[in-house]
């Protein structure tokens, strides 16, 4: 539903700076006047410069490209610099930070530390032992252009950590590996220049923290910003590590 | 006292900065990469485009090579740039793409067989041969004479990041975030590190290091609109600026983009108009053919967008509540061309414009978009001030764009200075026996330590967000795309009564630790000294060269302004910058300066000129091999790793 603007909008955030031993959480209203084209980000800096300055928020490139500002925003975890005020019927929006992640303060939750720790876990990067000897003075080798637009396909993945805060698994035990992680794979076992196979990934997935665990309630799925397909891979890693297992 | 020791401090986590840190971990030193944010957060990620390197392997890059991207870069950069440095460069990207997908990057590959592709405005087959099927393939880009833009989908610098980071965290590189450098450590003509805050806890910290790599991006939110994030702030030209002794280049040079959406100034890629879009005016017309009847909607960038201000100022431009634009079109390149190579761009009009590029056209007005000036470092990329710092990526000032950058060059050339930069400090950290002078290192933290608690304690004072809004706009309004002296007088100004409200700025939360307030009123000061080192040089050149275009001083004049800009800050206190010249020397050019061949010439010849024309022309009867008159004419110095001949399909190592 589209709304005209002009709108007085209140703004229900939830405010906590653990650095400031004084500080309990709480929610604190704001009221802003809607303005044509607002964004979440436009709302929250409009807040800061003008109501709170305190207030702790993560933006980056403010154009649904980084990742950086995800939170969840009347109930849902979204990017919130994609997320545009009109979309909401009722002029009272909420914005906590994401659960699952260690909080910073206020809106500002630590994903770098937990992405860095996943692609530390299922070493996200090339495995090739030749890597280090290619000659870069000579032609290149030649991938399969469909191949190579696959591989693009879940590469896109931009460490958000929606698909981690909308999952029910992850909320429960801390130790899963999470939608992020398995589409990491999958994009990996997908690039034939990565030399490691199905039960190089066993140990990792093989139980209740990988890909066993999911209860197939796809939060991941519904939420993440860049459409990736999740259900798909996770389904297909799936069957590879029982095959790869016999 | 916090203390933490490294060989290789590198300030910044773009594909710059990593890059370098990853050339000296191969060489087995230790390394540490601050950085604002995650790093793969970093801007490097929002490149859509391409990254420029002369592979050759697609059609219509048949006939590509070194020599022509390098008269592509040098033209592009209205002979601004350092030609020395534009030969490393073109020679070192295809060893870039190359080794990034060795590192995983998912290039897009030729398809072998007949293709549709638009070219001014018409579908036109192209077949592409089998045998280069499945090699790196390349689009259009503005301002290159061949199709040299390698790309991944819609999403290249995204890809491009991912891939490098990820190498440095297999190379177990020590990646800190949310730490941002405040000052550099320096006595003498040593630089020795830097002071750098904890964004979390507000704590300082010292950074001691043999070498510090300064490779923080650009400086693009000293304006109000921009393509850039909101963390391109320049913060790190101006903690170089600061030592008083480091000089930055060239920082009157901005681009503007052509194609950013209005209003939030969100970019749509100039892989659009690559790809075939065109730009039309409020009737619907499509205007570009009338003053660049050659390139059309693909002049260079900084040409584009001037003609898109003067057909906006005769009024044909869009009326919008937020001024006017003009429409990109792209519905002549289909749905099934948008939706898998400009999926970004679609992503973008939908979220962002609630429209829907296959039917519709896009909003879109000049936008500043690209920093080519920087830190001023020698071809190794350290800096003449301070030994043992550096700088690399679009913080620099290397200097391979000039005054105008070519799209798809700027991350080409994060990588390669990356590669090639990283290797000298590499080399500089091997023949170093680092002195630490403690009572230095407790002296700087003080003074930063000072800074903030002044801050902290003044009782009442400006709020830093307002004043910085102030500045931004006086950028946009008064040193944008079109600049005159009267308005750029009133512009420095204005920014100097500025600086001096700037340093009485309060805060009203009076907490170290998570404060953005702080973290914002600490920069502050920085940003308006960086904004007047802009301003005063763009007054200062009187001339027109590349993005910088005086309305009443249209002519290059290369008889007085084919020179560098040298901006020092002489001590904290001062007001305004200081300013210097370096001459940049025809005699050992390999291009004489020459036309670009956009608009009306209008160019002042340099007297040496001639005679180096008459030399280069000699040069080439002398020499049949390409490669032995490079040498004769210009000759460079690479890393021994990066100097061979880079193979071409169907050419070998020609
Ligand atoms: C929207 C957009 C699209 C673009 N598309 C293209 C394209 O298609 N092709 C192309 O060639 N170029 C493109 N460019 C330009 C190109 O993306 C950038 O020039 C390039 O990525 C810059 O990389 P960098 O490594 O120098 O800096 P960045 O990627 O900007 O990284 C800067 C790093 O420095 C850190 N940092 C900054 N200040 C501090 C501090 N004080 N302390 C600690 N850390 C700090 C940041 O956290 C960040 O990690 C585009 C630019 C924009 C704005
Ligand atoms: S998979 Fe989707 S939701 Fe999860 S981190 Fe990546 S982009 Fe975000
Ligand atoms: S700020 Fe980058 S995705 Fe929202």
């Amino acid at each position: 539903m589209q709304h005209s603007t002009g709108r007085i909008l209140t703004f229900e955030i939830l405010r906590f700076n653990p650095q400031n031993p004084q500080s309990k959480p709480k929610v604190v209203c704001y009221q802003l006047e809607e303005t044509p084209g607002m964004s979440i980000f436009i709302a929250l800096n409009e807040i800061r410069e003008k109501q709170e300055p305190s207030l702790q928020f993560d933006f980056v490139c403010r154009a649904g490209i980084c990742g950086s500002c995800a939170m969840v925003i009347n109930g849902k975890p979204m990017l919130a610099c994609r997320t545009q005020t009109k979309t909401f019927e009722h002029p009272k929006i909420t914005l906590m930070p994401m659960p699952v992640f260690e909080l910073i303060g206020d809106l500002s939750v630590n994903t770098g530390k937990a992405m860095r720790e996943m692609a530390e876990k299922v070493e996200t990067w090339v495995h090739d032992k030749r890597q280090d000897w290619v000659d870069i003075t000579r032609l290149e080798e030649k991938m399969e252009p469909e191949l190579a637009d696959q591989i693009y396909e879940l590469d896109r993945c931009i460490e958000c950590g929606i698909c981690l805060a909308a999952c029910g698994t992850k909320r429960m035990r801390e130790d899963f590996l999470g939608a992020v992680g398995f589409m990491k794979v999958a994009r990996f076992l997908a690039d034939p220049r990565d030399h490691r196979e199905e039960d190089d990934f066993y140990d990792l997935l093989g139980n209740d923290k990988g890909v066993f665990g999911c209860m197939s309630l796809m939060g991941c799925e519904d939420f993440c910003p860049k459409e990736l397909p999740h259900q798909q891979q996770i389904a297909y890693i799936r069957r590879k590590i029982l095959f790869a297992t016999g | 006292m916090k203390v933490v020791y490294t060989d290789s401090l590198v300030i910044g986590g773009g594909l710059a900065g990593l890059r370098v840190a990853i050339a000296c971990k191969e060489r087995g030193l230790d390394s540490i990469v601050l950085s604002l944010i995650p790093a793969k957060r970093s801007h490097s990620a929002a490149a859509q485009g391409g990254m420029q390197a002369s592979l050759a392997n697609s059609f219509k890059g048949l006939g590509d090579n070194e020599d022509v991207h390098f008269e592509d870069t040098v033209k592009g950069s209205d002979w601004g740039c350092d030609q020395k440095v534009a030969r490393m460069f073109v020679h070192t990207a295809p060893k870039a793409i190359r080794q990034l997908a060795a590192w995983g990057v998912p290039w897009s590959r030729v398809t072998g067989g007949d293709r549709q592709v638009v070219v001014n405005a018409e579908k036109v087959t192209v077949t592409e041969s089998q045998e280069s099927h499945g090699l790196i393939t390349a689009r259009d880009f503005g301002g290159t004479k061949k199709w040299r833009t390698c790309y991944t989908s819609d999403g290249t610098g995204h890809s491009m990041l991912y891939a490098m980071d990820n190498r440095a965290i297999q190379e177990g590189i020590d990646i800190q975030d949310r730490k941002e450098a405040i000052a550099l450590i320096h006595e003498g003509d040593q630089c020795y590190g830097a002071i750098v805050r904890d964004l979390i806890t507000g704590e300082l910290i010292a950074y001691v290091a043999k070498a510090t790599t300064v490779a923080t991006g650009g400086y693009g939110r000293l304006y109000s609109i921009t393509t850039n994030a909101i963390i391109c702030e320049g913060t790190g030209q101006a903690l170089v600026l600061e030592t008083g002794k480091a000089p930055l280049g060239n920082m009157e040079a901005v681009q503007f983009h052509p194609t950013a959406i209005v209003t939030v100034g969100i970019l749509v890629t100039e892989g659009c108009r690559g790809d075939g879009g065109v730009l039309r005016d409020v009737d619907g017309y499509r205007f570009m053919p009338d003053y660049e009847p050659d390139k059309k909607e693909l002049a260079s960038r900084d040409v584009v967008s001037r003609r898109m201000t003067e057909h906006m100022r005769k009024g044909k431009g869009v009326p919008s509540p937020y001024g006017d634009h003009l429409w990109l079109d792209i519905t002549l390149l289909g749905r099934a061309h948008i939706e898998k190579n400009l999926r970004e761009v679609k992503d973008i009009c939908e979220s962002f414009l609630g429209i829907d590029p296959a039917e519709e056209w896009i909003p879109v007005r000049p936008t500043q978009h690209y920093s080519m000036g920087g830190i001023r470092t020698n071809e190794k990329g350290m800096s003449p001030g301070l030994k043992g710092l550096f700088s690399a990526g679009e913080a620099a000032c290397w200097d391979l764009h000039g005054f105008n950058r070519l799209g798809g060059n700027s991350v080409a050339e994060t990588v390669v200075a990356g590669m090639i930069i990283g290797e000298y400090v590499a080399d500089y950290i091997d023949e170093t026996d680092l002195y630490i002078p403690s009572g230095l290192i407790k002296e700087f933290l003080r003074q930063e330590q000072q800074k903030m608690d002044t801050l902290l304690h003044r009782p009442t004072g400006e709020s830093a967000f307002a004043i910085r809004k102030e500045m931004q706009e006086i950028m946009m309004e008064n040193v944008g795309i079109f600049r005159k002296g009267p308005h750029l007088e009133e512009a420095v100004n204005k920014l100097t009564l500025l600086l001096a409200r700037a340093r009485k700025v309060g805060v009203k939360t009076k907490q170290l630790g998570g404060n953005p307030e702080l973290t914002e009123a600490l920069k502050l000061e920085k940003q308006i000294k960086l904004a007047l080192c802009v301003t005063v040089g763009a007054a200062k050149r009187t001339e027109s060269r590349g993005a910088h275009a005086r309305e009443d001083f249209p002519q290059r004049d290369d008889v007085h302004w084919l020179k560098r800009t040298l901006t020092y800050w002489e001590t904290p206190a001062d007001d305004l910058p200081t300013l210097a010249y370096e001459d940049l020397d025809i005699s050992s050019m390999e291009l004489p300066p020459g036309f670009r061949g956009y608009g009306k010439k209008n160019i002042s010849p340099h007297p040496d000129t001639a005679k180096r024309e008459a030399q280069v022309a000699q040069a080439q009867a002398a020499h049949a091999d390409r490669h032995e008159l490079q040498q004769a004419l210009m000759p460079i110095e690479l890393p021994s790793r990066y100097q061979g001949k880079n193979e071409r399909y169907l050419k070998g190592l020609n």
